[in-house]
Protein backbone atom coordinates (compact mmCIF):
# COMPACT_ATOMS: atom_id res chain seq x y z
CA UNK A 1 0.00 0.00 0.00
CA UNK A 2 1.53 3.27 -0.72
CA UNK A 3 0.33 6.99 -2.06
CA UNK A 4 2.51 8.60 -4.19
CA UNK A 5 1.84 12.08 -5.56
CA UNK A 6 3.90 13.49 -8.12
CA UNK A 7 4.34 17.09 -9.33
CA UNK A 8 0.94 18.61 -8.10
CA UNK A 9 0.73 22.13 -9.25
CA UNK A 10 -2.69 24.40 -8.86
CA UNK A 11 -3.89 27.67 -9.66
CA UNK A 12 -6.54 29.71 -7.86
CA UNK A 13 -7.00 31.53 -11.21
CA UNK A 14 -3.70 32.53 -11.82
CA UNK A 15 -2.68 32.71 -8.77
CA UNK A 16 0.09 29.99 -7.65
CA UNK A 17 -1.02 27.68 -4.62
CA UNK A 18 0.90 24.92 -5.38
CA UNK A 19 4.24 23.92 -7.28
CA UNK A 20 5.29 20.93 -7.95
CA UNK A 21 4.49 19.28 -5.20
CA UNK A 22 5.42 15.27 -4.97
CA UNK A 23 5.40 13.29 -1.77
CA UNK A 24 5.12 9.36 -0.88
CA UNK A 25 3.50 7.56 1.74
CA UNK A 26 3.68 4.28 3.08
CA UNK A 27 0.76 1.94 4.72
CA UNK A 28 0.90 2.25 8.57
CA UNK A 29 2.59 5.85 8.12
CA UNK A 30 1.58 9.10 8.76
CA UNK A 31 2.46 12.37 7.30
CA UNK A 32 2.67 15.34 8.99
CA UNK A 33 1.83 18.74 6.70
CA UNK A 34 3.18 21.73 8.45
CA UNK A 35 3.57 25.44 7.32
CA UNK A 36 2.35 29.00 7.97
CA UNK A 37 -1.48 30.21 7.01
CA UNK A 38 -1.28 30.01 2.98
CA UNK A 39 0.68 27.87 2.73
CA UNK A 40 -1.15 25.42 0.25
CA UNK A 41 -1.59 22.73 3.12
CA UNK A 42 -5.58 23.20 2.40
CA UNK A 43 -4.92 23.12 -0.75
CA UNK A 44 -2.87 19.62 -1.26
CA UNK A 45 -4.92 17.75 1.00
CA UNK A 46 -7.97 18.66 -1.03
CA UNK A 47 -6.40 18.32 -4.78
CA UNK A 48 -5.42 14.60 -2.99
CA UNK A 49 -8.82 13.39 -3.10
CA UNK A 50 -9.71 15.94 -6.07
CA UNK A 51 -12.08 18.19 -4.29
CA UNK A 52 -9.95 20.67 -6.00
CA UNK A 53 -8.74 19.90 -9.66
CA UNK A 54 -5.03 20.23 -9.52
CA UNK A 55 -3.91 21.92 -13.62
CA UNK A 56 -0.93 19.30 -13.12
CA UNK A 57 0.67 16.28 -11.78
CA UNK A 58 -0.74 12.78 -10.33
CA UNK A 59 -2.34 10.98 -7.47
CA UNK A 60 -1.17 7.54 -7.26
CA UNK A 61 -2.57 5.23 -4.62
CA UNK A 62 -1.35 1.57 -5.36
CA UNK A 63 0.35 2.76 -8.72
CA UNK A 64 -3.70 4.15 -9.95
CA UNK A 65 -4.27 7.10 -10.75
CA UNK A 66 -6.89 9.10 -8.39
CA UNK A 67 -7.38 11.99 -11.12
CA UNK A 68 -9.04 9.66 -13.49
CA UNK A 69 -11.71 7.92 -11.28
CA UNK A 70 -15.26 8.69 -10.62
CA UNK A 71 -16.45 10.13 -7.52
CA UNK A 72 -17.61 6.65 -5.66
CA UNK A 73 -14.35 5.06 -6.90
CA UNK A 74 -12.58 8.29 -4.82
CA UNK A 75 -14.48 7.85 -1.98
CA UNK A 76 -14.13 3.97 -1.80
CA UNK A 77 -9.87 4.74 -2.11
CA UNK A 78 -9.87 8.12 0.01
CA UNK A 79 -11.43 8.97 3.22
CA UNK A 80 -11.41 12.75 4.29
CA UNK A 81 -12.02 14.45 6.92
CA UNK A 82 -12.77 18.04 6.78
CA UNK A 83 -11.33 21.27 8.29
CA UNK A 84 -14.07 22.45 10.51
CA UNK A 85 -17.32 20.66 9.22
CA UNK A 86 -20.54 20.75 10.91
CA UNK A 87 -23.83 19.20 10.36
CA UNK A 88 -27.05 21.31 11.43
CA UNK A 89 -29.30 18.28 10.68
CA UNK A 90 -31.10 15.98 13.63
CA UNK A 91 -29.52 12.60 11.89
CA UNK A 92 -28.21 10.24 14.38
CA UNK A 93 -24.76 9.26 14.76
CA UNK A 94 -25.31 5.54 13.48
CA UNK A 95 -27.09 7.02 9.85
CA UNK A 96 -23.90 9.57 9.75
CA UNK A 97 -21.75 7.15 9.91
CA UNK A 98 -23.38 4.88 7.63
CA UNK A 99 -23.63 7.45 5.22
CA UNK A 100 -19.92 6.21 4.51
CA UNK A 101 -20.60 3.33 2.84
CA UNK A 102 -22.61 5.20 0.45
CA UNK A 103 -19.90 4.25 -2.19
CA UNK A 104 -20.17 0.92 -1.65
CA UNK A 105 -23.79 0.32 -2.15
CA UNK A 106 -25.31 1.03 -5.68
CA UNK A 107 -28.78 1.27 -7.41
CA UNK A 108 -32.12 0.86 -6.15
CA UNK A 109 -30.14 -1.69 -3.29
CA UNK A 110 -30.79 -0.49 0.24
CA UNK A 111 -28.00 -0.89 3.14
CA UNK A 112 -26.92 -4.23 3.15
CA UNK A 113 -26.28 -6.79 6.48
CA UNK A 114 -22.38 -5.88 5.21
CA UNK A 115 -22.59 -2.20 5.41
CA UNK A 116 -24.65 -2.25 8.70
CA UNK A 117 -21.87 -4.08 10.27
CA UNK A 118 -19.19 -2.47 8.84
CA UNK A 119 -20.65 0.97 10.46
CA UNK A 120 -21.07 -1.00 13.97
CA UNK A 121 -17.63 -2.16 13.90
CA UNK A 122 -16.47 1.34 12.91
CA UNK A 123 -18.31 2.96 15.51
CA UNK A 124 -16.41 0.51 17.98
CA UNK A 125 -13.49 1.51 16.64
CA UNK A 126 -13.58 5.34 17.53
CA UNK A 127 -14.75 4.70 20.15
CA UNK A 128 -18.47 6.17 20.48
CA UNK A 129 -20.79 2.75 20.22
CA UNK A 130 -22.64 4.15 22.85
CA UNK A 131 -23.43 7.42 20.89
CA UNK A 132 -25.01 5.62 17.53
CA UNK A 133 -28.33 6.31 18.81
CA UNK A 134 -27.97 10.13 19.54
CA UNK A 135 -28.17 13.18 17.42
CA UNK A 136 -24.63 14.47 15.47
CA UNK A 137 -26.50 18.16 16.33
CA UNK A 138 -26.09 16.98 20.43
CA UNK A 139 -23.01 15.26 20.99
CA UNK A 140 -19.61 17.27 21.87
CA UNK A 141 -17.13 18.62 19.21
CA UNK A 142 -14.67 15.78 20.02
CA UNK A 143 -17.52 13.27 19.70
CA UNK A 144 -18.34 14.97 16.46
CA UNK A 145 -14.71 14.58 15.29
CA UNK A 146 -14.83 10.85 16.34
CA UNK A 147 -18.13 10.49 13.85
CA UNK A 148 -16.41 12.05 10.86
CA UNK A 149 -13.32 9.65 11.18
CA UNK A 150 -15.54 6.83 11.78
CA UNK A 151 -17.84 7.62 8.30
CA UNK A 152 -14.60 8.34 6.65
CA UNK A 153 -13.09 4.34 8.10
CA UNK A 154 -16.51 2.94 6.80
CA UNK A 155 -16.05 3.86 3.33
CA UNK A 156 -12.88 1.13 3.92
CA UNK A 157 -10.65 3.68 2.70
CA UNK A 158 -6.81 3.14 1.96
CA UNK A 159 -5.83 6.33 2.63
CA UNK A 160 -7.09 8.79 5.26
CA UNK A 161 -6.37 12.46 4.79
CA UNK A 162 -7.26 14.75 7.94
CA UNK A 163 -7.44 18.84 8.00
CA UNK A 164 -6.50 19.91 10.83
CA UNK A 165 -8.76 17.43 12.88
CA UNK A 166 -7.50 19.00 16.14
CA UNK A 167 -8.58 22.35 15.77
CA UNK A 168 -10.77 23.78 18.27
CA UNK A 169 -10.59 20.73 20.69
CA UNK A 170 -9.02 20.66 24.38
CA UNK A 171 -5.88 19.51 24.81
CA UNK A 172 -7.20 15.94 26.38
CA UNK A 173 -9.48 15.69 23.28
CA UNK A 174 -7.04 16.69 20.89
CA UNK A 175 -4.52 13.49 22.26
CA UNK A 176 -7.37 11.18 21.99
CA UNK A 177 -8.05 12.29 18.54
CA UNK A 178 -4.57 11.58 17.34
CA UNK A 179 -4.18 8.50 19.32
CA UNK A 180 -6.69 6.97 17.50
CA UNK A 181 -5.58 8.20 14.12
CA UNK A 182 -2.11 6.73 14.52
CA UNK A 183 -3.61 3.49 16.02
CA UNK A 184 -5.84 3.09 13.04
CA UNK A 185 -2.84 3.81 10.86
CA UNK A 186 -0.67 0.82 12.06
CA UNK A 187 -3.59 -1.21 12.96
CA UNK A 188 -5.13 -1.18 9.23
CA UNK A 189 -1.95 -0.08 7.78
CA UNK A 190 -3.94 3.20 6.40
CA UNK A 191 -1.72 5.65 4.24
CA UNK A 192 -2.39 8.74 6.86
CA UNK A 193 -1.82 12.41 5.42
CA UNK A 194 -2.48 15.06 8.08
CA UNK A 195 -2.37 19.07 8.22
CA UNK A 196 -1.56 19.89 11.64
CA UNK A 197 -1.18 23.67 12.79
CA UNK A 198 0.57 22.41 16.32
CA UNK A 199 4.15 21.74 15.77
CA UNK A 200 4.15 19.83 18.81
CA UNK A 201 1.44 17.62 17.95
CA UNK A 202 3.22 16.96 14.68
CA UNK A 203 6.16 16.18 16.40
CA UNK A 204 4.80 13.78 18.27
CA UNK A 205 2.49 11.86 16.09
CA UNK A 206 4.16 12.08 12.19
CA UNK A 207 6.39 9.25 10.93
CA UNK A 208 7.13 11.83 8.43
CA UNK A 209 6.77 15.95 8.47
CA UNK A 210 6.61 18.16 5.11
CA UNK A 211 6.81 21.69 5.60
CA UNK A 212 4.95 23.59 2.84
CA UNK A 213 6.00 27.40 2.06
CA UNK A 214 4.45 29.59 -0.49
CA UNK A 215 2.50 26.18 -1.91
CA UNK A 216 5.99 24.51 -2.46
CA UNK A 217 8.64 21.85 -0.17
CA UNK A 218 10.42 23.71 1.76
CA UNK A 219 11.83 20.45 3.73
CA UNK A 220 10.33 17.12 4.25
CA UNK A 221 11.85 14.10 6.27
CA UNK A 222 11.82 12.91 9.31
CA UNK A 223 10.29 14.73 12.50
CA UNK A 224 13.45 15.25 14.51
CA UNK A 225 15.61 16.34 10.82
CA UNK A 226 13.04 18.53 9.74
CA UNK A 227 12.35 20.35 12.62
CA UNK A 228 14.49 22.55 13.60
CA UNK A 229 15.29 26.17 15.00
CA UNK A 230 16.75 26.97 11.09
CA UNK A 231 13.92 25.59 9.16
CA UNK A 232 11.00 26.46 11.76
CA UNK A 233 13.02 30.64 11.62
CA UNK A 234 12.74 30.43 7.70
CA UNK A 235 9.19 29.05 7.47
CA UNK A 236 7.58 30.78 10.25
CA UNK A 237 9.70 33.90 11.09
CA UNK A 238 9.84 33.10 14.30
CA UNK A 239 12.94 31.96 16.46
CA UNK A 240 12.17 28.99 18.43
CA UNK A 241 13.39 26.88 21.60
CA UNK A 242 13.10 23.39 20.79
CA UNK A 243 14.31 20.75 23.79
CA UNK A 244 13.05 16.94 24.94
CA UNK A 245 10.63 16.06 27.05
CA UNK A 246 12.21 13.56 30.03
CA UNK A 247 9.59 12.03 30.13
CA UNK A 248 8.40 10.46 26.89
CA UNK A 249 11.16 12.15 24.57
CA UNK A 250 8.82 14.13 22.33
CA UNK A 251 9.86 17.54 20.94
CA UNK A 252 8.82 20.37 22.74
CA UNK A 253 8.73 23.53 19.90
CA UNK A 254 8.33 26.65 22.13
CA UNK A 255 8.05 30.26 20.90
CA UNK A 256 10.47 32.77 21.96
CA UNK A 257 10.06 35.89 20.08
CA UNK A 258 8.88 37.12 16.35
CA UNK A 259 12.07 37.43 14.69
CA UNK A 260 11.72 38.87 11.04
CA UNK A 261 8.85 39.62 8.82
CA UNK A 262 8.90 37.33 5.81
CA UNK B 1 -40.05 1.74 14.04
CA UNK B 2 -41.77 5.00 15.82
CA UNK B 3 -41.18 6.48 12.10
CA UNK B 4 -42.49 3.06 10.08
CA UNK B 5 -45.53 3.21 12.57
CA UNK B 6 -46.14 7.23 11.10
CA UNK B 7 -45.82 6.20 7.47
CA UNK B 8 -48.20 2.89 8.12
CA UNK B 9 -50.82 5.57 10.26
CA UNK B 10 -50.34 7.54 6.99
CA UNK B 11 -50.99 5.50 4.40
CA UNK B 12 -54.39 4.50 6.27
CA UNK B 13 -55.29 7.97 6.54
CA UNK B 14 -55.11 8.32 3.23
CA UNK B 15 -57.21 5.65 2.90
CA UNK B 16 -59.59 6.68 4.88
CA UNK B 17 -59.64 9.92 3.96
CA UNK B 18 -60.77 8.74 0.22
CA UNK B 19 -63.71 6.67 1.44
CA UNK B 20 -64.51 9.60 3.79
CA UNK B 21 -64.40 12.46 1.08
CA UNK B 22 -66.37 10.32 -1.31
CA UNK B 23 -69.64 10.29 0.93
CA UNK B 24 -69.15 14.37 1.32
CA UNK B 25 -70.54 16.94 -1.24
CA UNK B 26 -73.77 18.77 -1.97
CA UNK B 27 -75.44 15.04 -1.99
CA UNK B 28 -74.65 13.13 0.92
CA UNK B 29 -74.61 9.29 -0.13
CA UNK B 30 -73.88 6.77 2.78
CA UNK B 31 -70.80 4.86 3.44
CA UNK B 32 -71.82 1.72 3.06
CA UNK B 33 -73.56 3.06 -0.70
CA UNK B 34 -70.17 4.02 -1.55
CA UNK B 35 -68.04 0.95 -0.83
CA UNK B 36 -70.62 -0.79 -2.77
CA UNK B 37 -70.52 1.27 -5.63
CA UNK B 38 -66.78 1.00 -5.78
CA UNK B 39 -66.97 -2.94 -5.55
CA UNK B 40 -69.64 -3.16 -8.14
CA UNK B 41 -66.90 -2.23 -10.77
CA UNK B 42 -65.25 -5.61 -9.46
CA UNK B 43 -68.16 -7.64 -8.24
CA UNK B 44 -71.33 -8.02 -9.38
CA UNK B 45 -73.48 -6.60 -6.48
CA UNK B 46 -77.27 -5.67 -6.69
CA UNK B 47 -78.24 -2.65 -7.29
CA UNK B 48 -79.66 -0.34 -4.77
CA UNK B 49 -78.75 3.08 -5.40
CA UNK B 50 -80.33 5.42 -7.56
CA UNK B 51 -78.10 5.37 -10.97
CA UNK B 52 -76.75 9.23 -10.39
CA UNK B 53 -74.93 8.02 -7.52
CA UNK B 54 -73.24 5.59 -9.27
CA UNK B 55 -72.09 8.71 -11.91
CA UNK B 56 -71.94 11.00 -8.75
CA UNK B 57 -69.21 8.51 -7.28
CA UNK B 58 -67.76 6.93 -10.50
CA UNK B 59 -66.97 9.93 -12.79
CA UNK B 60 -67.28 13.02 -10.93
CA UNK B 61 -65.82 12.39 -7.17
CA UNK B 62 -63.68 9.52 -7.78
CA UNK B 63 -61.50 11.26 -10.35
CA UNK B 64 -61.43 14.36 -8.46
CA UNK B 65 -60.02 12.86 -5.14
CA UNK B 66 -57.51 10.85 -7.43
CA UNK B 67 -56.14 13.96 -9.12
CA UNK B 68 -56.45 15.69 -5.31
CA UNK B 69 -54.07 12.61 -4.25
CA UNK B 70 -51.92 12.82 -6.93
CA UNK B 71 -51.12 16.73 -7.16
CA UNK B 72 -50.55 16.74 -3.38
CA UNK B 73 -48.08 14.47 -3.38
CA UNK B 74 -46.40 15.55 -6.32
CA UNK B 75 -46.42 18.59 -4.70
CA UNK B 76 -45.26 17.66 -1.48
CA UNK B 77 -42.37 15.36 -2.37
CA UNK B 78 -40.84 17.75 -5.25
CA UNK B 79 -41.08 20.42 -2.40
CA UNK B 80 -39.43 18.49 0.08
CA UNK B 81 -36.82 17.79 -2.27
CA UNK B 82 -36.40 20.83 -3.56
CA UNK B 83 -35.67 22.40 0.15
CA UNK B 84 -33.27 19.65 1.07
CA UNK B 85 -31.24 20.04 -2.50
CA UNK B 86 -31.17 23.48 -1.77
CA UNK B 87 -30.74 22.85 1.87
CA UNK B 88 -33.17 26.53 2.03
CA UNK B 89 -36.56 25.88 3.81
CA UNK B 90 -38.05 28.25 1.22
CA UNK B 91 -37.12 26.53 -1.68
CA UNK B 92 -39.45 24.96 -4.15
CA UNK B 93 -40.02 24.33 -7.30
CA UNK B 94 -42.17 27.50 -7.53
CA UNK B 95 -39.27 29.18 -6.62
CA UNK B 96 -37.22 27.80 -9.97
CA UNK B 97 -39.48 28.83 -11.99
CA UNK B 98 -42.31 26.11 -12.71
CA UNK B 99 -44.82 28.23 -11.48
CA UNK B 100 -44.29 31.50 -13.51
CA UNK B 101 -43.28 29.54 -16.94
CA UNK B 102 -46.67 27.52 -16.57
CA UNK B 103 -49.14 30.13 -15.61
CA UNK B 104 -47.28 32.16 -18.91
CA UNK B 105 -48.14 29.23 -20.70
CA UNK B 106 -51.46 28.91 -19.79
CA UNK B 107 -52.36 32.66 -19.83
CA UNK B 108 -50.77 32.64 -23.88
CA UNK B 109 -52.61 29.84 -24.93
CA UNK B 110 -56.26 31.48 -23.38
CA UNK B 111 -55.74 35.03 -24.89
CA UNK B 112 -54.81 33.44 -28.21
CA UNK B 113 -58.22 32.21 -28.01
CA UNK B 114 -56.10 27.97 -29.04
CA UNK B 115 -58.25 25.45 -28.22
CA UNK B 116 -58.31 24.48 -24.31
CA UNK B 117 -56.90 20.84 -24.82
CA UNK B 118 -53.41 22.83 -25.92
CA UNK B 119 -53.57 24.63 -21.97
CA UNK B 120 -51.84 21.53 -20.39
CA UNK B 121 -49.27 20.48 -22.67
CA UNK B 122 -48.38 24.10 -23.32
CA UNK B 123 -48.21 25.31 -19.77
CA UNK B 124 -46.24 21.96 -19.04
CA UNK B 125 -43.49 23.01 -22.07
CA UNK B 126 -43.42 26.23 -20.35
CA UNK B 127 -42.90 25.53 -16.85
CA UNK B 128 -40.05 23.37 -18.04
CA UNK B 129 -38.33 25.76 -20.37
CA UNK B 130 -38.81 28.37 -17.38
CA UNK B 131 -36.30 26.11 -15.31
CA UNK B 132 -33.94 25.21 -18.47
CA UNK B 133 -33.41 28.84 -18.59
CA UNK B 134 -32.69 29.35 -14.93
CA UNK B 135 -30.23 26.40 -14.74
CA UNK B 136 -28.64 27.33 -17.31
CA UNK B 137 -28.30 30.78 -16.45
CA UNK B 138 -26.79 29.63 -13.00
CA UNK B 139 -24.32 26.95 -14.57
CA UNK B 140 -20.58 28.51 -13.33
CA UNK B 141 -18.44 25.52 -15.67
CA UNK B 142 -19.84 22.46 -14.10
CA UNK B 143 -20.40 24.38 -11.27
CA UNK B 144 -24.40 25.38 -10.19
CA UNK B 145 -24.40 27.25 -6.57
CA UNK B 146 -27.25 27.10 -5.02
CA UNK B 147 -27.62 30.86 -4.08
CA UNK B 148 -27.40 31.63 -7.81
CA UNK B 149 -29.79 29.21 -8.81
CA UNK B 150 -32.24 30.56 -6.31
CA UNK B 151 -31.85 34.42 -7.15
CA UNK B 152 -31.88 33.13 -10.91
CA UNK B 153 -34.79 31.31 -10.06
CA UNK B 154 -36.32 34.24 -8.52
CA UNK B 155 -35.42 36.56 -12.05
CA UNK B 156 -37.18 34.84 -14.04
CA UNK B 157 -39.77 34.06 -12.03
CA UNK B 158 -40.40 38.02 -11.95
CA UNK B 159 -39.91 38.23 -15.59
CA UNK B 160 -42.48 35.59 -16.27
CA UNK B 161 -44.69 36.99 -14.01
CA UNK B 162 -44.16 40.50 -16.08
CA UNK B 163 -45.15 38.99 -19.37
CA UNK B 164 -48.60 37.31 -17.94
CA UNK B 165 -49.28 40.25 -15.94
CA UNK B 166 -49.11 42.17 -19.81
CA UNK B 167 -51.51 39.28 -21.33
CA UNK B 168 -53.85 39.61 -18.62
CA UNK B 169 -53.98 43.38 -19.48
CA UNK B 170 -54.55 42.78 -22.28
CA UNK B 171 -57.15 40.00 -22.43
CA UNK B 172 -60.63 40.67 -22.84
CA UNK B 173 -63.12 39.91 -19.59
CA UNK B 174 -64.01 36.51 -20.20
CA UNK B 175 -60.48 35.20 -21.04
CA UNK B 176 -59.45 37.27 -18.09
CA UNK B 177 -61.73 35.60 -15.91
CA UNK B 178 -60.21 32.04 -16.90
CA UNK B 179 -56.78 33.41 -16.46
CA UNK B 180 -57.68 33.92 -12.79
CA UNK B 181 -59.47 31.33 -11.92
CA UNK B 182 -56.72 29.49 -13.91
CA UNK B 183 -53.63 31.26 -12.13
CA UNK B 184 -55.77 30.54 -8.78
CA UNK B 185 -55.60 26.99 -9.19
CA UNK B 186 -58.40 24.27 -8.32
CA UNK B 187 -59.32 20.47 -8.90
CA UNK B 188 -62.61 21.27 -10.30
CA UNK B 189 -62.22 20.31 -14.21
CA UNK B 190 -61.21 16.99 -12.87
CA UNK B 191 -61.88 13.69 -15.09
CA UNK B 192 -60.52 10.13 -15.65
CA UNK B 193 -59.08 11.86 -18.85
CA UNK B 194 -56.77 14.41 -16.73
CA UNK B 195 -56.09 11.41 -13.69
CA UNK B 196 -54.89 9.28 -16.29
CA UNK B 197 -52.69 11.92 -18.69
CA UNK B 198 -50.94 12.96 -15.23
CA UNK B 199 -50.51 9.81 -13.77
CA UNK B 200 -47.73 8.07 -15.51
CA UNK B 201 -45.24 11.18 -14.94
CA UNK B 202 -46.06 12.00 -11.62
CA UNK B 203 -45.95 8.40 -10.49
CA UNK B 204 -42.39 7.92 -11.71
CA UNK B 205 -41.06 11.24 -11.09
CA UNK B 206 -42.22 10.54 -7.11
CA UNK B 207 -40.67 6.93 -7.53
CA UNK B 208 -37.74 8.59 -9.18
CA UNK B 209 -37.19 11.21 -5.85
CA UNK B 210 -37.76 8.73 -3.31
CA UNK B 211 -34.88 6.59 -5.32
CA UNK B 212 -32.43 9.55 -4.35
CA UNK B 213 -33.29 9.53 -0.87
CA UNK B 214 -29.88 8.66 0.46
CA UNK B 215 -28.42 11.43 -1.78
CA UNK B 216 -31.00 14.18 -0.65
CA UNK B 217 -29.62 12.83 3.21
CA UNK B 218 -25.77 13.25 2.24
CA UNK B 219 -26.61 16.39 0.40
CA UNK B 220 -28.22 18.35 2.94
CA UNK B 221 -25.25 18.15 5.16
CA UNK B 222 -23.56 20.23 2.53
CA UNK B 223 -21.41 19.89 -0.83
CA UNK B 224 -17.99 18.92 1.14
CA UNK B 225 -19.71 16.17 2.73
CA UNK B 226 -21.21 14.67 0.26
CA UNK B 227 -18.18 14.85 -2.09
CA UNK B 228 -16.03 13.12 0.87
CA UNK B 229 -18.59 10.18 1.01
CA UNK B 230 -18.37 10.25 -2.57
CA UNK B 231 -21.81 11.68 -4.13
CA UNK B 232 -21.30 13.37 -7.43
CA UNK B 233 -22.83 16.20 -6.41
CA UNK B 234 -23.09 18.22 -9.42
CA UNK B 235 -25.03 15.08 -11.32
CA UNK B 236 -27.18 14.57 -8.12
CA UNK B 237 -28.18 18.38 -7.95
CA UNK B 238 -28.93 18.41 -11.91
CA UNK B 239 -30.92 15.04 -11.94
CA UNK B 240 -33.25 15.65 -8.74
CA UNK B 241 -33.72 19.11 -10.32
CA UNK B 242 -34.91 17.81 -13.52
CA UNK B 243 -37.23 15.10 -11.34
CA UNK B 244 -38.76 17.78 -8.98
CA UNK B 245 -39.12 19.93 -12.17
CA UNK B 246 -40.95 17.92 -14.11
CA UNK B 247 -43.21 16.08 -11.20
CA UNK B 248 -44.66 19.46 -10.44
CA UNK B 249 -44.53 21.15 -14.08
CA UNK B 250 -47.62 18.34 -14.95
CA UNK B 251 -49.57 19.13 -11.62
CA UNK B 252 -49.05 22.36 -12.69
CA UNK B 253 -50.56 21.94 -15.73
CA UNK B 254 -52.83 20.11 -15.02
CA UNK B 255 -54.13 22.14 -11.87
CA UNK B 256 -52.97 25.72 -11.98
CA UNK B 257 -51.12 26.89 -9.26
CA UNK B 258 -52.13 25.35 -5.91
CA UNK B 259 -49.55 27.29 -3.28
CA UNK B 260 -48.39 26.13 -0.22
CA UNK B 261 -48.74 22.95 -0.18
CA UNK B 262 -45.35 21.89 -1.04
CA UNK B 263 -43.92 24.33 1.27
CA UNK B 264 -45.87 23.41 3.96
CA UNK B 265 -46.45 19.84 4.05
CA UNK B 266 -42.58 18.88 3.89
CA UNK B 267 -42.01 20.72 7.05
CA UNK B 268 -44.70 19.68 8.99
CA UNK B 269 -43.55 15.86 7.97
CA UNK B 270 -39.87 17.01 9.23
CA UNK B 271 -40.94 18.37 12.80
CA UNK B 272 -42.61 14.84 13.19
CA UNK B 273 -40.17 12.30 11.60
CA UNK B 274 -37.10 14.09 11.01
CA UNK B 275 -34.41 15.32 7.95
CA UNK B 276 -34.28 11.63 7.03
CA UNK B 277 -35.67 11.36 2.83
CA UNK B 278 -35.76 7.74 3.01
CA UNK B 279 -39.12 8.21 5.83
CA UNK B 280 -39.68 12.25 4.99
CA UNK B 281 -40.39 11.95 1.31
CA UNK B 282 -42.68 9.30 1.50
CA UNK B 283 -44.16 10.84 4.89
CA UNK B 284 -44.49 14.03 2.69
CA UNK B 285 -46.08 12.57 -0.07
CA UNK B 286 -48.71 10.48 1.84
CA UNK B 287 -49.44 14.38 3.79
CA UNK B 288 -49.48 16.31 0.80
CA UNK B 289 -52.25 13.90 -0.44
CA UNK B 290 -54.23 13.86 2.39
CA UNK B 291 -54.30 17.87 2.53
CA UNK B 292 -54.89 18.63 -0.57
CA UNK B 293 -58.03 16.33 -0.75
CA UNK B 294 -59.40 17.30 2.33
CA UNK B 295 -58.59 21.29 1.39
CA UNK B 296 -60.50 20.27 -1.68
CA UNK B 297 -63.56 18.58 0.21
CA UNK B 298 -63.81 22.17 2.37
CA UNK B 299 -63.06 24.47 -1.20
CA UNK B 300 -66.38 22.43 -3.34
CA UNK B 301 -68.36 22.37 -0.07
CA UNK B 302 -68.06 25.00 2.15
CA UNK B 303 -70.20 27.30 0.44
CA UNK B 304 -71.74 25.42 -1.92
CA UNK B 305 -73.30 24.92 -4.41
CA UNK B 306 -70.46 27.64 -5.31
CA UNK B 307 -67.09 26.17 -5.39
CA UNK B 308 -63.62 27.91 -4.04
CA UNK B 309 -60.62 27.65 -5.32
CA UNK B 310 -58.34 25.87 -3.53
CA UNK B 311 -55.78 27.92 -3.36
CA UNK B 312 -57.25 30.24 -1.36
CA UNK B 313 -57.96 28.10 1.23
CA UNK B 314 -54.17 26.59 1.20
CA UNK B 315 -52.71 29.62 1.44
CA UNK B 316 -55.56 30.67 4.36
CA UNK B 317 -54.48 27.59 6.72
CA UNK B 318 -51.10 28.04 5.25
CA UNK B 319 -49.74 30.94 6.48
CA UNK B 320 -51.16 30.94 9.78
CA UNK B 321 -49.46 27.57 10.40
CA UNK B 322 -46.08 28.68 8.60
CA UNK B 323 -45.84 31.53 10.82
CA UNK B 324 -46.45 29.04 13.89
CA UNK B 325 -43.62 27.19 12.43
CA UNK B 326 -41.65 29.96 12.21
CA UNK B 327 -41.51 30.14 15.83
CA UNK B 328 -40.89 26.59 16.82
CA UNK B 329 -38.18 25.22 17.84
CA UNK B 330 -35.49 24.11 14.84
CA UNK B 331 -34.35 20.65 17.32
CA UNK B 332 -36.28 17.76 14.74
CA UNK B 333 -36.66 19.48 11.53
CA UNK B 334 -32.94 21.21 11.05
CA UNK B 335 -33.83 24.33 9.53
Amino acid sequence: MELKVLDLSFFYNSVKALEEVSLEVRGGEVLGIIGPNGSGKTTLLKCMNRKLNPKMGVVLIEGKNILGMSRKEIAKNIGFVPQLSSISFPFTVFDIVLMGRYSHTKGFRREREEDLSITQKCLELTGIKHLSKRFITEISGGEYQKVIIARALAQEPKVLLLDEPTLHLDMNHQIEILDLVKNLAQRKRLVVAMVLHDLNLAARYSDKILILKKGKIFASGLPEEVLNMKNIEEVYGIEVEISRSNKNGFLNIIPISARKKL
Amino acid sequence: MRKNLVLISLSAGLFLTLLATLTIGPIRIPFGTVVKILFSKIIPIPQTWPNNFYEIIINVRLPRILLGILIGGALSVSGCAMQGLFRNPMASPYVCGVASGGAFGASLIIVLGLPQVLIMPVAFLFSLLVVFLVYHLAKIGRRIPVETLLLSGIAFSLFFSALTSFIQYVAEEGQLRQIIFWLMGGLWASNWNKVLSVFPVIFLGILCLLYFSRELNILLLGEDHALDVGVDVENARKIILILGALTTSSAVATCGIIGFVGLIVPHLMRIIIGPDHRFLLPASCLCGSIFLVWVDTFARTLISPTELPVGIITALIGVPFFLFLLRRRKRLSGF
